[in-house]
């Protein structure tokens, strides 16, 4: 039993660090651009097939390419932006959400129709787990969890210690007074997308490297998304680190109890219930 | 001649006009103090200073220029800075990155203009790296004027730097606008406790419905029997 338990920690917090990625870009995009942005999870879908190419067409090994094809999502997610968001940036947020689930369609059928509808993996065979105390350990996991420690890192290094990170935490904390600053706030916009784009396409890749690639692989990732940065409190980066461990690892205890189909039903209940109590989440969002 | 010119306005948010035909003047260095009864349009005036406002006819000129239609993120690179009456600070920031990202458009000197700022407000430099939503609401407004001050203004406006607060922190706060005044910089406040205000105030003004009511040396209100029946409670 404390095996199990153990085990479920550990999954719990794989996939936590997944959905932190995630939900790290979804609520900074909220906070600065004041809408939810129903196309994150087809950048992280993007994300993992811009790296599939170049391992799969070029022939490159997959840690080469992660770099690449986080910058590359990064620089379509400002495409985006240009061709789409930002004509609406004065309308009402259920315009651009509504946008954000336009471009996100045109995102993953992009995919579909380079890619095909079937499964992709980033190579084949079978990668041995090991064992300790008890535990079972793939090596990919261990990179998943790694990666995505690595990268929350240096987003809270960005955030904390860069003057464009600065200026991103004061336009989510208080838009107006940011203005009157004399924040250009254009160029924080393009600096969010790219964060957001680059965390996406990582959260993508490691999804991808965890279970398989497909063209929803990450449209299936947005309910434990948003319902992690809603519980952190959305437009707190913080916050959503948090959130995302809290609703994986309900997500993967659950399982003692429910079948593990209802996995998604479970981070619902957990965004409804914390909508329905405190909105604006545990660290006091935007919302 | 004059730091700040406001010229026969009109204008208001969109709808109608809350300022019929305002004026005022004041020169570098002066304490101006708005005063008048609610609804009579002194934060808008106020406001009209730094591009909030849109303007139908009329004109404001600072420093000798007109910027009468310049958007506020032009106009505080001219050398005004803004203190809105609520959600003055970045709740989550730390005070030090507060005043970091009002010094955001600084080429040099950020540290150096820090520094300057907690030799003002030293309780600042003790909660450095507190959060400043955390902070009780005296220390929030001098983090608010903090970060105003950052960019070193020729001017700088309060909306009702006062409202909210309990007494003690009242007059601490009339001590530091003093204090900033002191050191050169022209004050325009919009304040509710009239009485305290005006007696720190080298001009006032009394607006009602959106147009000049009177217009004196603070002393000078504080002693008009009238403003004292209105505004200052007999």
């Amino acid at each position: 039993m404390a095996t199990d338990l153990l085990q479920l920690l550990y999954y719990g917090l794989v996939y936590g660090a997944i959905v932190a990625l995630g939900a790290i870009g979804v609520s900074l995009i909220f906070g600065i651009l004041r809408f939810a942005n129903f196309s994150h999870g087809d950048l992280m879908t993007t994300g993992s097939y811009v790296a599939l190419a170049l391992v799969g067409w070029l022939g490159w090994p997959l840690w080469a390419a992660v770099a690449p094809a986080a910058i590359a999502t990064g620089v379509i997610a400002i495409v985006l932006d240009r061709l789409f968001y930002r004509h609406l940036r004065r309308t009402a947020p259920v315009i651009l959400l509504i946008a954000s689930f336009g471009s996100g369609l045109i995102l993953r059928s992009i995919v579909q129709i380079i890619f095909g509808p079937d499964n992709h993996v980033y190579r084949t065979g079978i990668s041995i787990p090991f064992r300790w105390q008890g535990l079972v350990i793939t090596p990919d996991s261990l990179w998943v969890l790694g990666g995505a420690i690595v990268m929350v890192i240096l987003v809270h290094l960005f955030l904390s210690h860069t003057r464009m990170g600065k200026s991103m935490r004061a336009m989510s904390d208080n838009m107006d007074l940011a203005l009157v600053s004399g924040i250009p706030a254009e160029r924080v916009v393009m600096w969010t997308w790219i964060i957001g784009g680059i965390l996406a396409a990582i959260g993508g890749i490691l999804l991808s490297m965890d279970t398989k690639l497909h063209p929803t692989v990450g449209y299936h990732e947005l309910l434990p998304i948003f319902a992690a940065a809603i519980v952190g409190g959305i437009g707190r980066p913080y916050g959503a680190i948090l959130g995302a461990f809290i609703i994986s690892l309900a997500m993967q205890y659950s399982t003692l109890i429910i079948s593990p189909a209802y996995m998604p039903a479970v981070a619902f209940t957990i965004m409804l219930v914390v909508l329905i109590i405190r909105p604006s989440g545990l660290f006091k969002g935007t919302l | 001649m004059n730091l700040l010119e406001i010229n026969d306005v009109y204008g208001g948010y969109g709808g109608g006009d809350i300022l019929k035909g305002v004026s005022l003047n004041m020169e570098a260095r002066d304490i101006v103090v708005i005063v008048g009864p609610n609804g009579a349009g002194k934060s808008t005036l106020m406001k009209s200073a730094f591009g909030l406002v849109s303007i139908r006819s009329g004109l404001v000129r600072f420093d000798g220029s007109d910027i009468t239609r310049l958007r506020p993120d032009k106009i505080v690179r001219r050398g005004i800075s803004y203190v809105p009456q609520e959600k003055n600070v970045f709740p989550t920031l730390s005070v030090e990155e507060n005043l970091q990202i009002g010094g955001y458009i600084l080429k040099e000197n950020l540290k150096k203009r820090i520094e300057a700022i907690y030799a003002m407000f030293p309780r600042l430099a003790e909660r450095r790296r507190q959060a400043a939503g955390s902070m009780s609401g005296g220390e929030r407004q001098m983090v608010a004027m903090g970060r105003a001050l950052m960019l070193d203004p020729k001017l700088l406006l309060l909306d009702e730097p006062t409202a909210g607060l309990s007494p003690a922190y009242i007059d601490q706060t009339f001590d530091s606008v003093k204090q900033i005044n002191d050191n050169g910089v022209g004050i325009l406040m919009v304040e509710q406790n009239a009485k305290q205000a005006l007696a720190i105030a080298s001009r006032g003004y009394v607006l009602t419905n959106g147009q000049n009511r009177h217009e004196d040396t603070g002393a000078g209100l504080l002693a008009n029997r009238e403003v004292a029946e209105m505004f200052l409670g007999g």
